[in-house]
């Protein structure tokens, strides 16, 4: 059980971190949808199908396809495919915050009292998610809604404006 | 370790592998896919509690996750329609460059 969950995690932090130092922006892309399969993958095992099944259909189908276009749509030309390098000093002072916030969250972690004994899988079918969605997070079904729908329509009006470019310019 | 405790690491680490990211590159496309990590490690920490604590509701954490996808999916929307316009008026992606506003 514990294996099958560090398998999983190597797996995951490995495909992201090898996303995050790609030089192609296209591979950066594929090798995040794989972390984010791994993710579904957690999901699966602690037992949320409903949540899993969601990261699939959510992640790895639209956003990453959404992530392909805009990539693809914003490269000038095949030689500019490889984006420039952030400077050697900036990238020296994420690499220091990554591993400032990773050790302060390990050593918390480590000494925190999250030793809980193992516990059987809660189960949660699809009937009680959605009379749980209906009925008590009834309104924060609404909100969520609305925003989507606020944030698509604004995504449609920003992306889709016109601007000083020239109409016939786009690649 | 236990694994509540390997589960909470294993989200801590992805959170630091997206925290990395979003600092270290200059392009805006790798810095929303930096916080959309972020906030798959956030999303996994709600499933680990959920799995080892005794709540009283069965489905909180689910809930929660979904919530929260449907959320980075707006956001993810958003992030890349501004990509998107930044580069039609600066022919360019890099985050240094985009210092004006004005459209």
């Amino acid at each position: 059980m514990t294996a099958v969950l560090a398998l999983i995690a190597l797996a995951t932090i490995g495909t992201a971190a090898a996303a995050m130092t790609r030089r192609s922006l296209l591979h950066s892309v594929l090798l995040l949808t794989g972390s984010w399969v791994g993710v579904a993958a957690f999901y699966l095992w602690a037992g949320a199908e409903f949540a899993a099944f969601a990261q699939v259909l959510i992640y790895v189908g639209a956003i990453s396809m959404a992530l392909l276009f805009a990539v693809l749509l914003t490269r000038r030309s095949r030689e500019d495919f490889a984006p420039g390098p952030a400077s050697r000093g900036r990238a020296l002072y994420a690499i220091l915050a990554g591993a400032a916030l990773a050790g302060v969250l390990l050593a918390a972690i480590a000494r925190g009292s999250l030793a809980v004994a193992p516990s059987p899988v809660p189960t949660v079918t699809v009937r009680q998610l959605g009379g749980q969605l209906m009925g008590p997070h009834a309104a924060s079904l609404l909100v969520v809604g609305v925003l989507l729908t606020v944030a698509l329509i604004g995504a449609v009006v920003l992306a889709a404006g016109t601007g000083p470019g020239k109409p016939g310019d786009a690649p | 370790m236990s694994p509540l405790q390997l589960c909470v690491a294993f989200s801590s680490v992805l959170f630091a592998v997206g925290l990395t990211g979003a600092l270290a590159r200059s392009n805006s496309i790798l810095v929303l896919l930096g916080i959309e990590l972020m906030l798959n490690a956030a999303n996994l920490n709600f499933i680990a509690f959920w799995r080892y604590s005794p709540a009283p509701s069965p489905a909180t954490g689910v809930i929660f996750v979904i919530f929260a996808i449907a959320v980075a999916a707006a956001e993810t929307a958003v992030g890349l329609a501004l990509v998107i316009s930044i580069y039609r008026h600066q022919r360019n992606i890099r985050l240094q460059e985009a210092t004006r506003l004005k459209g």
